[in-house]
């Protein structure tokens, strides 16, 4: 890397990181369990680094099998963290009137 | 550039914007799940992009992992129970800090010898990070889950073991970057960031984990941003950022809730000097029967239900909402007080109630319901302790002293369910249990709640 990338990606970083800050503050309480856990499911995107590491060519085979252990764990991450997210979020979703009974049939 | 590299790096800006549009969904839940929706197509397009873009030889790899990942976080997605959601966002943590930790390690086999000053720094922070939050992680989740007691290991010289154990980890890590060569640094860094992690967590008790997942949090998130500096990634960096930011922001909101500092948590040890410091308040505990109980929330205007910890392990969330049903039914003003540490992590009370179908709208934060107790005529504390202990407020000697409170006992009545009369998790002794205007019904919550509804149904 050289340093005009590294600026770069430095200003990147703030920028997210100031990005971040304003987006993120507005999240009430009520939603930080499913905050955390979408989050976490975005930083899965280590994925795409996994998969580089996993399918490269000239790599030693213990490369790929490291490869192959970083694609699994990361995507147990992606498809468990977005699956529940959403699982968590249309629990939320539902009943938008107070007063209104359950929807017949559940539970 | 080839087309395909242009076709990757084009995925790899719709994702970055398509995250940031997903957590600008979550500042409301009825825009959360289409938020959501963004993030995964976001993710679908930067993975798509990676295979078609990156110069791909080998598939088996790849598809052996995808498809593995898939299953086992398919089945975590479907099977975990709202209740063990803390040990599964833990474990969530360390499957993504692991992954980071990897992909940095893999970097160093492959290329190693070609790395720059800079990317090796990058390297370092990647690898650093990502080991010890897996660990740290795995640690967490154990402890939720009941694998390891949930009371804090201590042991004298502790702070002092830790510290040499970080001292180690960045000699390592600086000899490694002073010379490259030297393969024996990089390892030793890697393995004393991994012993680093359980160190960091063993000493913490279960009432701090909001703290500890919120940090846990936003380490992983850096370390995937560090990965995006050593690849040179930027959407790497932009959603390993948001998430590490996401992740900071929850740990310093937990921690103004209890009214500490981030390092009382890590280094404090909380709950272990306590037990000798509170002194016995005397005083009884007045206990309360089935009928009383129920006749007090009958006849009641407003009644406000305070969960805790004790809601989520008696699994009493459909219980309380059957209860607060039946009280609505007869004209009884119900809502309920989430204080911000409640529960195991940051809105795990929130999750639980969404999970029995209570609305959001009942769902009061801390500074919104405290003016409201002292109109309040029945309060309702489901297995909930230090966040009710009026301690924090009236006590300067407090361990908890400052704690902002949910102010219970400034209600008519406060009737507390209990399981027994012992303490809570940190140990300290709660002058809330002896008040003249709080009455204790111990026993399991979900069968209190119950049984009050039936109590309540056949009046």
């Amino acid at each position: 890397m050289n340093p005009a990338v590294l600026i770069a990606s430095v200003y990147v970083f703030a920028l997210a990181a100031f990005l971040g800050y304003q987006v993120i503050s507005r999240v009430p309480p009520l939603l930080h369990t499913p905050l955390m856990s979408a989050t976490n499911a975005i930083s899965g995107i280590s994925l795409i680094g996994s998969l580089v590491l996993a399918g490269a060519g000239h790599a030693p085979l213990f490369a790929h099998i490291l490869g192959f252990v970083a694609v699994t764990a990361a995507t147990i991450n992606v498809v468990g963290g977005f699956g529940i997210t959403d699982r968590m979020l249309k629990m939320f979703g539902k009943r938008l009137d107070p007063k209104a009974p359950n929807t017949p049939g559940s539970k | 550039m080839t087309l395909e590299s242009y076709f990757m790096e084009a995925t790899y800006l719709l994702a970055s914007i398509l995250f940031v549009l997903s957590l600008k969904g979550m500042s409301h839940p009825e825009t959360a799940r289409r938020g959501m929706f963004l993030a995964e197509a976001g993710m679908l397009a930067a993975i798509l992009g990676t295979l078609v873009g990156q110069h791909i030889v080998t598939w088996v790899w790849i598809i052996a992992g995808l498809t593995l990942g898939s299953l086992i976080g398919g089945w975590m997605a479907i099977s975990v129970p709202m209740t063990a959601m803390p040990q599964r966002t833990a474990l969530s943590h360390a499957f993504g800090a692991l992954a980071a930790a990897l992909v940095g390690v893999g970097e160093f086999l492959v290329h190693g010898a070609q790395m720059g000053a800079i990317t090796r720094g990058a390297l370092g922070f990647e690898v650093m990070l990502g080991a010890l939050t897996t660990t740290g992680s795995l640690i967490a989740a154990g402890k939720l889950q009941g694998v390891i007691g949930g009371k804090p290991i201590q042991f004298r010289g502790q702070n002092a073991i830790n510290l040499l154990i970080f001292l180690a980890m960045t000699g390592s890590f600086v000899y490694f970057w002073i010379h490259p060569a030297t393969v024996a640094a990089f390892y030793a860094m890697l393995g004393l960031a991994f012993a680093f992690g359980v160190m960091l967590v063993i000493p913490i008790g279960s009432a701090d984990m909001p703290v500890v997942m919120s940090l846990l949090n936003s380490y992983a998130g850096l370390a995937a941003a560090a990965t995006g500096f050593v690849l040179g990634n930027n959407v790497l960096i932009i959603a390993g950022t948001l998430d590490g930011f996401s992740g900071f922001i929850l740990s310093v909101l937990m921690c103004k809730a209890m009214n500490r500092s981030i390092t009382n948590v890590l280094f404090g040890g909380f709950g272990s000097v306590i037990a000798e410091a509170s002194a016995d308040t005397g005083g009884v505990m007045r206990e309360i029967n089935l009928e009383d109980a129920a006749m007090q929330l009958a006849f009641a205007n407003r009644v406000i239900f305070v969960p805790g910890y004790g809601l989520a392990t008696a699994q009493a969330q459909h219980a309380v909402r059957e209860l607060a049903e039946l009280l609505e039914s007869r004209g009884v003003g119900v809502k309920y007080a989430i204080h911000p540490v409640a529960g195991r992590m940051p809105g795990h009370m929130n999750v639980l109630l969404a999970e029995a179908n209570v609305s959001y709208a009942a769902l009061y934060e801390m500074e919104q319901i405290n003016p409201e107790f002292p109109s309040t005529d029945v309060v309702v504390v489901i297995g909930a302790n230090d966040v009710v202990n009026p301690d924090a407020r009236d006590n300067p000697k407090s361990l908890i002293a400052g704690m902002p409170i949910l102010e219970v006992d400034r209600a008519r009545s406060v009737i507390v369910l209990k399981r027994g009369q012992g303490r809570g998790f940190s140990g300290l002794e709660n002058p809330l249990f002896f008040k003249a205007c709080t009455s204790m019904l111990y026993g399991d919550a979900k069968a209190s709640l119950s049984h009050l509804a039936q109590a309540i149904q056949h009046m």
